[in-house]
């Protein structure tokens, strides 16, 4: 058996610069990720956290790497459930690709995968939280690139 | 029936209604421009003739509805017909889900398996339903689907030559 892990693909039709500003900029994550946001510049080495809209600490960690616009890999915890953050770090790799489409179709897209992991053992609660919460965050994100509007609020 | 379990489930939000929903996922008008060129033909009841058919008219899938209550339900059998090498894989059954998400709707897709279906072979879906659901997504939310160009993966056509 492979640990616990989640994968979630999605095209959006944006640029891989506008998408790396859209997963980096505080005030855009802020717009799509249900009022949470972003401390961090996104440099390798650099902490990293996320944080409610009334100032307490989702998570934490740091960026183990950054490459614009192509890659970015977030060491990960969560600190505001016992349960998750006894799980530890985990890592989410995000990783944005130019797709293949059809020119004559003007279906220009970018496909952004986002792979998320725990380091060490676990009960698979930590995955399971974000398994719920990914999907919702990238349908936002990418109805924000595409529509300037997100699909929904919580 | 066997039982089947799901192995492959994608989620995605849309900014539309459950109806515009399943009218995307039931007509020809809507699958035609997400679905790589497929027209849907679909006997709106359980037990109705379910299919997806190329440009050309061969069939792709054939199957059965096993779930019909719109619109929030839709399940069909699903057997690959064409390409012909494909009719070797057992039949899976695809469901979609739909419920309201505040002003949007949650659209879950399942794939599900009678069999020990190896990794190589699930690649299939898991490459294709996210561009598929991405490109829905894109189509009722601006008009405009996505057209994503892809091939089912080299890992996948290996393991059922080996079936």
């Amino acid at each position: 058996m492979s640990k616990p892990h989640f994968v979630y693909v999605t095209y959006i039709r944006t640029t891989p610069e506008k998408l790396w500003e859209a997963l980096t900029d505080p005030q855009t994550i802020k717009k799509y990720w249900f009022g949470i946001t972003a401390e961090s510049d996104f440099k390798s080495g650099s902490p990293w956290a996320l944080k409610f809209e009334d100032g307490r600490t989702a998570d934490t960690g740091e960026i183990l790497e950054a490459v614009p616009p192509r890659r970015l890999v977030i060491r990960w915890r969560n600190e505001f459930r016992p349960e998750l953050k006894a799980e530890g770090y985990s890592r989410c790799t995000m990783e944005i690709e130019i797709a293949d489409y059809y020119p004559d179709r003007g279906g220009k897209a970018v496909k952004l995968t986002i792979h998320h992991e725990v380091e060490g053992e676990s009960a698979g609660k930590f995955i399971e939280a974000v398994s719920g919460g990914w999907p919702k965050v990238l349908s936002n994100l990418k109805s924000l690139l595409e529509t300037s509007d997100i699909a929904f609020q919580l | 029936m066997p039982d089947f379990k799901p192995r492959t489930v994608y989620v995605t939000y849309i900014a539309a209604t459950p109806e515009k929903v399943w009218q995307a996922l039931t007509s020809s008008e809507f699958t035609r421009k997400y679905f790589w060129d497929r027209d849907i033909e679909i006997e709106p009841k359980l037990g109705g003739a379910f299919a997806l058919k190329l440009p050309d008219g061969k069939v792709n899938v054939r199957g059965k509805v096993i779930a019909w209550d719109p619109p929030r339900k839709l399940s069909v059998t699903w057997q690959v017909e064409w390409p012909e090498d494909f009719r070797k894989l057992p039949e899976c059954v695809v469901t979609y889900e739909i419920a309201k998400a505040g002003e949007a709707v949650r659209l879950t897709m399942t794939e599900s398996h009678s069999w020990n279906v190896p990794e190589a072979i699930l690649s299939g879906g898991r490459t294709g339903w996210p561009a598929i659901l991405s490109s829905l997504k894109s189509l009722l939310e601006t008009g405009k689907p996505l057209a994503i160009q892809m091939e089912p993966p080299r890992e996948m056509i290996e393991a059922i030559r080996r079936l």
